[in-house]
C-alpha cells in the first residue's frame, strides 16, 4: 500500500485491513498520534486524510490508499506554539489529536466563534484542561 | 534579572508534546519485546477450584504466570497486605475482573489464541454490593469537638441523607508498562504513574528485589488524576513475572475496556448530618455519619476515608462536632484515589446541608456561610487552630463579586439558576504523614553551570517539571533556562514521596526551594568543587502537632479555600441539566504559575461537572455495565461551561514562596453548587449526584 504522509510518500506491506493507527505507530514509527480508546470516541488518534480530521482507530490502512496523510509529526501551525503559551496542552496525551482538529477549523473558518470551536473539538476528549486554555489558545490563532 | 515565580514561562515539556515527539509508555520502542495480558476473575465472591489451560493448545508459544511463579510475597504493598497480585488456585476472589493469570506471546493474535483456551472454574458465594448492608468494615474514624446534644431547647435540627456515586479518573492515556530484565539482576519498569517510589516498593516485595536491583522509570504520563497513584503497582509487578519467566521484554498496555472494567474509582458514599441551628443562625452543632465503598480490597480506603472525615464539616466553625465515618467492603472491583480523595464526597454534603438548613430558617444562604465561615484563630473539628493564610472569606467575596447576572431564559422549558458553594482542602499529607515519609530532593550544580533537581515528583500534566525549575531558578539567582529536573527514574532520584495529595508544589516544591538556597549560599561562600550535590529531607515544624488515637490536631499543615458559582440550564422536558457558567475563586496562598493554576482549578473544575451531572456507572453483578467510553460519558467541549477563575493569594508562611497546594480543591466546590443551581432553576432538591436526566424529572415529578 502506499500513501502519502506527512507530504513524502510512503509504503507499507502487509494486511489493508489493519487499522491505520497500528500502521502509523507500529510500521513507521509516528508515534505522536495515541490511542485513548479504540473505538473512535476520544480522539486522541485523530489524523488528517486529505484534509479531513478521521479516527485512525477506525480507519483501514487499505482505506488511504493513494490519499494524502497527516500526522502531528507533520503539523507546522502558529497554534502549537499557542497550545504552549495558553497552557492548552497538560498532559499532552491528547494535544496532538486536538492540534490536528483546530488546524481543519482555522482553514476552513478564519474567524471562527467559541462555539464553532467548541463544536470543531467535541470529537476530542481531554480531561485536564477543561477545554477553556485549549479555546483560548485556538481563537488567539484567528486571523 | 527577571525571576520566574510568579510568570507563566513556557511548560517545559510543552515542545515535546506539542510535536508528537514526547514519549508515553506505548511509544516505547524495545527490541524483543512480547505483548502481556491479564486474564481476570469473571465472578464477584468464590474460591478458584481449577485453572484449565486446554492440553489441545501449543502453549510452547506463550508464558503463563500463575500466583505459583510469584518468587516474592503475594501482595500488592500498600496499607494493609490483603490485595494478591494474582489470585492462587484454592484462594479467594472478592471481586470480578480480579488478576488471577498473566500470558505474554510474541504477537497479540496468539495471545487472544491462548486467553480462549483458558478455564478457570469456581465455587461461587454469595456477594455483598450494597454498601449499606455490607458487614465487614475496613476502617472507622471517629471526631469529636465538644459535645453533641440530642435535644436542646430552641435548637432546630435538619437531617438529610446525601449519596454520592462512583467515578472513573478517565486519563486518556490507559495504565500500562514495559519490564525488563536488567543488569542488576533485576528488573526494571517503565510505565505511566505518580508514584515511583509506591511501584519501586511493590516490585520489591513481590518480586523479591533488592533497593538496586528493582528499578522504576516513569514514562511521559498521559494523565493519573489519582488513578495511577495506587494501580500503577499492579500493572508493573504483571509485566515484571511475565518479564522474568520469559527472560524477556514485555509489554503489558490495557486497552480503555481493561481500565474502565478492573482499575480503581472514586468511593460511593451515603453521608447523613445532622445540624442543629439556633433560629437566630448560630450554629450549635454537627453530627455527621459518613459511609464509603471500598469494594473488593482495602487499597487506600483508610486514608480516603480520613480525608473525608476531616473535610465533613466543611470549612465552618462549629463548637460542638460529632463524626462518625467507616469504610466497608463489597464485592465490586477496589475503589481508590481520585483528585479529593474523600473530600468532594463530604464536603458535597456539607455544602447542601449549608442550603438545607438556610432553608429551614429562611434566610439566605450566603449569610449562614459567612456567618459560620472559619477565620483565622477559629478551630476545626480535629482542633486545629488556624493561625494564617484563611482564605474563606476572601474567596466568598472574589467570586460574589464576579458572579454576572444569571439572565432569564428565552424558552419557558429552560430554566436557568445559581449556585454556590465554598470549601476547603488540606494540603499536603494527613496528620504525621509529611513526617513519616520524610521526602527527600537533591539539587547538583554541575560544572556546565546548568543545576539539576533530582526528585521522585513526577510530571503528569500539572506542570511539576515546570514549577521545579522556576522556584529552584529563583532561589539560586540564575535563569531558569540553566535549571532542570532529571527524569523519574528510582535509581538516580531520590524519594521525595508519591506526587498526591495536593503535595507537590508546596511540600516537595518548598524542599526544592530550600535545597537551591542552600546550593547558592554554599557556592558564595566557598570555592566549592563541582558538581555540588545537596540533599534536603522534609522535616515537620515544631508547631504543628497530630495524635493519630484521638483524631486531634493538625489535620493539615494549611488549608487552601474556593468559592465556586455554577449557572446552570434545566431542560424541563428532557430533565437534561447542562452547567453554562462557572466561577472559581481559589485561595492558592500564591500563584506560582498563574496559567498552570488556573489549568489545574478549570480542568477540575470540569472534573466535577462531570461528577455532578453526567457521569453515572451503572453495576449489575458487581460489573461496570457502562465499561468503554461509548457509554461511560465524559464532558467535551461542547458539554463544558465557560470557567472563569479568580487566583487569590493569601501567603502561607511555609510554602514556597507562600503557594499552598491546590492541585485537589478544585474537584470539591462545582457538585455542590451544581445542586443548589437545579434547586434554584426548579425548586427540586436533589439528594444524590450524578444529576442525570432521570433524577431530575423524578424530583420534579414528586414534588
Amino acid at each position: 500500500m502506499r500513501f502519502t504522509l506527512n507530504g513524502r510518500d510512503s509504503s507499507v506491506e502487509g494486511s489493508g485491513s489493519r487499522r491505520l493507527l497500528d500502521v502509523l505507530r507500529e510500521d513507521l514509527r509516528h508515534t505522536g498520534t495515541k490511542e485513548g480508546c479504540g473505538e473512535g470516541e476520544c480522539g486522541a488518534c485523530s489524523v488528517l486524510v486529505d484534509g479531513e480530521v478521521v479516527n485512525s482507530c477506525l480507519v483501514a490502512v487499505g482505506q488511504v490508499e493513494g490519499r494524502q496523510v497527516v500526522t502531528i509529526e507533520g503539523l507546522q501551525s502558529p497554534l502549537q506554539q499557542a497550545f504552549i503559551e495558553y497552557g492548552a496542552a497538560q498532559c499532552g496525551i491528547c494535544t496532538p489529536g486536538m492540534l490536528l482538529a483546530a488546524y481543519v477549523l482555522l482553514q476552513r473558518t478564519r474567524r471562527p466563534s467559541e462555539d464553532d470551536v467548541r463544536e470543531a473539538l467535541a470529537g476530542n476528549l481531554c480531561r485536564c484542561t477543561g477545554y477553556t486554555k485549549i479555546i483560548e489558545a485556538v481563537l488567539s490563532c484567528a486571523t | 534579572m527577571v525571576t520566574a515565580v510568579g510568570r507563566s514561562v513556557p511548560r517545559r515539556d510543552g515542545a515535546s508534546k506539542v510535536t508528537g515527539e514526547a514519549r508515553y509508555t506505548d511509544d516505547l520502542v524495545v527490541p524483543g519485546a512480547w505483548y502481556g495480558q491479564t486474564v481476570r476473575s469473571t465472578i464477584a465472591r468464590g474460591t478458584i477450584t481449577a485453572i484449565e489451560l486446554d492440553p489441545a493448545f501449543d502453549w510452547s508459544r506463550v508464558v503463563v504466570v500463575t500466583a505459583a511463579d510469584i518468587p516474592g510475597d503475594n501482595v500488592v504493598q500498600l496499607i494493609r497486605d490483603d490485595q494478591p497480585v494474582l489470585a492462587r488456585l484454592g484462594g479467594e476472589i472478592r471481586h470480578k475482573e480480579e488478576p488471577i493469570l498473566l500470558l505474554a506471546a510474541e504477537d497479540r493474535s496468539t495471545l487472544q489464541e491462548a486467553a480462549e483456551h483458558i478455564r478457570i472454574q469456581y465455587a461461587m458465594q454469595e456477594p455483598v454490593f450494597d454498601l449499606e448492608r455490607a458487614t465487614e468494615v475496613y476502617t472507622r474514624i471517629e471526631i469529636r469537638k465538644g459535645e453533641v446534644v440530642e435535644v436542646e431547647e430552641g435548637v432546630e435540627v435538619v437531617t438529610r441523607t446525601f449519596r454520592v456515586g462512583l467515578q472513573e479518573q478517565l486519563y486518556i492515556e490507559p495504565q500500562g508498562a514495559i519490564a525488563y530484565p536488567n543488569e542488576q539482576g533485576g528488573m526494571t519498569v517503565v510505565g505511566s504513574l505518580q508514584c515511583p517510589y509506591y511501584v519501586h516498593r511493590a516490585l520489591k516485595r513481590a518480586l523479591k528485589l533488592s533497593d538496586e536491583q528493582a528499578i522504576v522509570i516513569q514514562a511521559e504520563t498521559g494523565g493519573g488524576f489519582g488513578g495511577k497513584e495506587e494501580y500503577p503497582s499492579m500493572v508493573a509487578i504483571h509485566a515484571a513475572l511475565l518479564a522474568r519467566k520469559a527472560g524477556r521484554p514485555i509489554r503489558l498496555i490495557y486497552d480503555r475496556h481493561e481500565d474502565l472494567a478492573a482499575t480503581t474509582k472514586r468511593h460511593p458514599g451515603v453521608i447523613t448530618h445532622r445540624t442543629g441551628v439556633n433560629k437566630d443562625g448560630t450554629l450549635v452543632f454537627q453530627d455527621i455519619d459518613i459511609l464509603l465503598d471500598g469494594g473488593g480490597y482495602c487499597t487506600l480506603t483508610p486514608v480516603v476515608l480520613s480525608r473525608a472525615a476531616i473535610h465533613a464539616t466543611g470549612p465552618y466553625s462549629c463548637p460542638n462536632v460529632r463524626i462518625r465515618a467507616r469504610a466497608v467492603a463489597t464485592n465490586t472491583p477496589p475503589n481508590g484515589a481520585f483528585r479529593g480523595f474523600g473530600a468532594p464526597q463530604s464536603l458535597f454534603a456539607a455544602e447542601l446541608m449549608v442550603e438545607h438548613v438556610a432553608e429551614r430558617l429562611g434566610r439566605a444562604s450566603v449569610d449562614l456561610r459567612r456567618r459560620w465561615m472559619l477565620r483565622l484563630g477559629d478551630t476545626t473539628a480535629t482542633g486545629q487552630k488556624l493561625t494564617e493564610s484563611v482564605g474563606s472569606e476572601l474567596v466568598l467575596d472574589a467570586a460574589l463579586k464576579a458572579a454576572p447576572h444569571v439572565g432569564t431564559s428565552a424558552r419557558r422549558h429552560l430554566r436557568r439558576g445559581r449556585g454556590l458553594s465554598l470549601v476547603f482542602h488540606g494540603s499536603g499529607f494527613t496528620g504525621s504523614g509529611e513526617k513519616k515519609l520524610s521526602g527527600t530532593v537533591a539539587m547538583e550544580a554541575l560544572a556546565d553551570g546548568t543545576f539539576q533537581i533530582l526528585t521522585a515528583s513526577t510530571e503528569i500534566g500539572q506542570g511539576t517539571r515546570t514549577i521545579f525549575c522556576q522556584l529552584a531558578a529563583d532561589a539560586l539567582g540564575v535563569a531558569i533556562e540553566r535549571v532542570r529536573v532529571a527524569p523519574q527514574d528510582t535509581s538516580k532520584v531520590p524519594d521525595s514521596g508519591p506526587t498526591v495529595a495536593s503535595r507537590t508544589a508546596m511540600i516537595v516544591g518548598r524542599l526544592v526551594q530550600e535545597a537551591a538556597s542552600e546550593i547558592k549560599a554554599r557556592l558564595l561562600q566557598h570555592k566549592e568543587r563541582l558538581p555540588l550535590r545537596v540533599e534536603r529531607s522534609y522535616i515537620q515544624p515544631e508547631s504543628l502537632h497530630w495524635d493519630e488515637a484521638t483524631y486531634q490536631g493538625d489535620a493539615y499543615p494549611i488549608y487552601a479555600y474556593a468559592c465556586t458559582i455554577a449557572d446552570v440550564e434545566v431542560d424541563m422536558i428532557t430533565g437534561i441539566v447542562r452547567v453554562t457558567d462557572l466561577i472559581s475563586a481559589v485561595d492558592c496562598g500564591k500563584a506560582l504559575h498563574p496559567v498552570l493554576a488556573e489549568g489545574q482549578i478549570e480542568g477540575g473544575g470540569l472534573q466535577a461537572v462531570g461528577w455532578a451531572t453526567i457521569e453515572e456507572i451503572k453495576m449489575k453483578d458487581g460489573a461496570y455495565q457502562n465499561d468503554r467510553l461509548a457509554t461511560y460519558l465524559i464532558p467535551t467541549a461542547l458539554d463544558a461551561p465557560r470557567i472563569r477563575t479568580i487566583l487569590v493569594e493569601n501567603p502561607y508562611s511555609r510554602g514556597p514562596f507562600g503557594a499552598k497546594g491546590i492541585g485537589e480543591l478544585p474537584m470539591d466546590g462545582p457538585a455542590p453548587a451544581i445542586v443548589a443551581a437545579i434547586h434554584d432553576a426548579t425548586g427540586v432538591w436533589l439528594d444524590e449526584i450524578p444529576a442525570t436526566p432521570e433524577k431530575v424529572l423524578a424530583a420534579c415529578a414528586s414534588r
